[in-house]
């Protein structure tokens, strides 16, 4: 298929996923903000949001004081701000209009409907009447549009290209909740504050905090990624970080999970293979296999937030491969 | 105001015309409520669906509906016969006559078209000249614009070789129609038009550069905020083709190549939904970031074979289009089936001096003009307009060619205050190839605007479903 195509579809299912992630997040978030905690820790609530998202800073651009209202604002509404809802939302029909004809009708409608319905709650205040609702809106959309995908899409190229996107977007967006925490802390830029925050965040995982907020924090961690009932499940047992950590990152049947994710994007990667990808593919068996391999203690041993950043950084080179090999093919 | 023909009604809107009975009889057992909310639910189809054109000018990226009418146009089984044979008749002629143009001349030489005509012709593209193209069709898609005066009396506007568009909008009104109202189509014998792609596409492939086994066709769009964009994705994507940018495709040892997420892939046939002018930075626009450098190079060296060919608009300009009754004559020795509308040349002295005399009964149009921009439609126009407009005229009267109004036929279509008779057009599909053929059915356009003649939906207009009754 046309490179450009392959682009466009890739992206079209990323920024579908991440405007997904984005819904999950604030939505957590707006819940937790409605149990009894003070305006400090509810506005650190709302900086490690925008800092996951690296964010922050276009934030502070624009406002001065952290709050729910003007978050969610810009998280969700602002034109200006390319990773808002909204945005992710524009950007994910655009690409789909522009490759229409390589997505299955009903695929293309789920985008555009789903833009046109954005457009129609941005002009009402049902965003501010019940953010939940609209939220869950967000997320059902997601789900349709992979549905829709699955459901009715050939398994040709073109749908494996979907495919990656979405799991290679799942995967960056699952470990920056997981690391939230850490970018809560008041003061992320400073290198010693960075130390500070890492400590702390370990701090909590070796249970030597308060166990309630312990609780109530990988609580809503989980529910974010819909990994609370699975939780209970898996481990029939009271929610502690380690395993928190384990399940969202090395849990290979959970669907969300940093493993999972990794499993899936080797798979299409294999099947979009071409005379120039076997380093790209062996980029990601790498990836893969340190997750496979791993176990939860070694990871927090090293440092959760160092390991989770080091990740990141290894999913960023792996999307550029990905552009350079398919996407974007530099030599003719 | 004048009397037009009612394509629905007849004698003074008294009767219903036989092939509108059906549909009448169906009309008035719908309740006001039913037809209002099918109306609203089309809407919504399209919206929803995306079927929409992009609008120049205010923020790009602004997309709008074209108006769609329920009230399908209807055309019995005899009258299409006659329009059928008059356009394969017509497109066959325009296809000899562009390839002579681009050989021998014959009808130069002979001394029917007068030399200048084509040689001045901003239209005529030297770098044609010679160049041999696969079976000798230059315009394979035609989009003849034609207009009803009478009981079968038709008139060819124009005859659109170049990127005519508007064919996914008969199929997707066809399929609106269906969905809105099924039981209408039991009830009649409407001649299908669902198969266009296949045929088109099968055209394509009948056309691909000689001694290639299994062409691969792609369509060429200028990108995603062309007017005409979702056109471009609809037919790429039922001929279950690649939709290509000029960005995608690349010229090496003068073969024609897309880039692939598996390496380059040759490219056999390109439908080009772009203008000469943009194709080939090389050749033509050196300014063009559609285009791709070296396509006219492969497109001469026979590697690549381009719909419509370059060169076609010599052949659907208005200042040829007069001649198009002596081509038919010159080339097949046949009397035209379809009329011309008489044409007053303004280049030429009396022509001119008839123009300027009678400005506000005539339409007088750009020779290069399209869309329904740059002309003046004389019993509409104020005094004003009608002298601004003789000045142009005065200042460049090769510029000009002027046509009697037409007494455009109407159909009684919704409008605010309720059903109202509006001016309409047709605009059947010709495609060329090892043979001539076309679905029964075309893209019908209305004028929205009372007593209005101007159709384009960029100026307003409208579409309707267009049936061709089986006998």
């Amino acid at each position: 298929m046309l490179s450009r195509t392959a682009d466009h579809l890739f992206w079209m299912s990323r920024y579908t996923e991440r405007a997904e992630n984005t819904a999950r997040m604030l939505d957590v978030h707006v819940q937790t903000a409605l149990l009894p905690q003070s305006t400090d820790d509810a506005e650190q609530g709302w900086r490690a949001i925008l800092g996951i998202s690296e964010l922050l800073y276009g934030y502070e651009q624009k406002y001065d004081a952290l709050t729910q209202k003007e978050v969610i604002d810009f998280m969700v509404r602002d034109p200006g701000n390319p990773s808002s809802i909204a945005s992710c939302l524009r950007q994910a029909r655009e690409n789909a209009r522009a490759v229409r004809g390589a997505l299955t009708t009903e695929a293309w409608e789920i985008q555009n409907a789903t833009w046109i319905k954005m457009q129609s709650y941005l002009t009402t205040d049902a965003l501010e009447q019940n953010p939940s609702e609209f939220f869950e809106w967000v997320k059902h959309r997601s789900h349709l549009s992979r549905g829709v995908t699955i459901g009715t899409m050939l398994k040709d190229e073109a749908f494996h290209f979907i495919r990656l996107g979405t799991f290679l977007e799942r995967a960056d967006n699952t470990a920056r909740i997981i690391d939230v925490k850490f970018h809560g802390a008041k003061e992320t830029q400073g290198k010693q504050s960075q130390q500070q925050s890492q400590q702390q965040s370990q701090g909590l995982l070796r249970k030597d905090d308060d166990q309630q907020i312990d609780f109530y924090y990988w609580a809503a961690i989980l529910r974010s990624v819909s990994g609370f009932e699975i939780y209970r499940k898996v481990y029939r047992d009271v929610i502690t970080p380690e395993r928190v950590a384990e399940l969202l990152i090395l849990r290979g049947d959970m669907p969300r999970s940093l493993l999972a994710c990794m499993d899936q994007v080797l798979s299409n990667l294999k099947n979009v293979h071409n005379d120039v990808s076997a380093d790209t593919e062996r980029f990601a068996g790498k990836l893969h296999a340190d997750l496979q391999f791993s176990r939860i203690e070694e990871i927090l041993d090293a440092g959760l937030h160092d390991y989770l950043t080091v990740f990141l950084e290894r999913i960023f080179e792996l999307g550029n491969r990905i552009s350079k090999d398919f996407l974007v093919p530099l030599a003719a | 105001m004048a009397k037009f023909f009612d394509e629905m009604y007849s004698g003074d809107g008294a009767s219903v015309r036989k092939h509108y009975d059906e549909f009448a009889a169906w009309q008035s057992s719908q309740s006001a409520e039913t037809i209002a909310r099918k109306r609203a639910e089309s809407d919504l189809i399209f919206r929803r669906v995306g079927i929409t054109f992009a609008v120049y000018g205010n923020d790009a990226g602004t997309e709008r509906l074209i108006p769609f009418d329920i009230i399908p146009r209807i055309i019995h089984a005899a009258e299409w016969a006659k329009l059928e044979a008059g356009l394969v008749q017509r497109v066959k002629t325009l296809n000899m006559f562009i390839h002579d143009i681009y050989h021998d001349q014959k009808i130069i030489k002979a001394g029917v078209i007068p030399a200048e005509q084509i040689f001045q012709n901003a239209q005529y593209r030297p770098e044609m000249q010679d160049v041999d193209v696969a079976s000798d069709i230059y315009a394979h898609i035609a989009g003849v614009d034609i207009v009803r005066a009478g009981e079968g009396e038709f008139y060819v506007l124009e005859d659109n070789l170049r990127v005519p568009s508007g064919v996914s909008y008969m199929l997707e009104n066809r399929k609106m129609m269906m969905r809105l109202f099924p039981e209408l189509f039991t009830r009649h014998k409407i001649a299908p038009v669902d198969h266009y792609p296949d045929m088109l596409l099968d055209n394509l492939r009948s056309v691909a550069p000689v001694g290639v086994i299994d062409p691969t066709v792609v369509v060429m769009t200028p990108g995603m905020y062309n007017s005409a964009y979702f056109e471009h994705a609809f037919l790429a994507q039922q001929m279950g083709v690649e939709l290509v940018e000029g960005k995608d495709l690349f010229v090496k040892d003068n073969t024609v190549y897309m880039r692939t997420t598996r390496g380059p892939k040759r490219v056999d046939v390109i439908y080009r939904r772009i203008d000469d002018d943009y194709l080939d930075p090389l050749a033509f626009r050196a300014d063009s970031s559609l285009g791709v450098p070296g396509l006219l190079a492969a497109y001469r060296a026979g590697k690549v074979t381009l719909a419509n060919a370059i060169g076609t608009g010599v052949a659907d300009d208005k200042s040829i289009y007069p001649y198009v009754p002596d081509m038919i004559k010159f080339y097949l020795s046949e009397e035209p089936i379809l009329n011309n509308v008489p044409t007053y040349q303004c280049r030429k002295k009396e022509d001119l001096s008839y123009t300027l005399a009678n400005l506000d009964k005539l339409v007088v149009k750009e020779v290069h003009g399209a869309g329904g921009y740059g002309m003046l439609v004389g019993p509409a126009s104020s005094k004003q307009e009608i002298e601004d407009f003789r000045q142009r005229i005065i200042a460049k009267p090769d510029g000009y060619i002027a046509q009697p109004t037409l007494a455009l036929s109407v159909c009684p279509t919704y409008v605010e205050s309720g059903i109202a008779p509006r001016h309409l057009d047709l605009r059947p599909f010709v495609l060329s190839g090892k043979t001539v053929s076309m679905v029964k059915g075309g893209l019908t356009r209305v004028a929205l605007k009372d007593g209005s003649l101007v159709v384009n939906s960029s100026q307003g207009g409208g579409t309707k479903d267009t049936w061709i009754l089986e006998k």
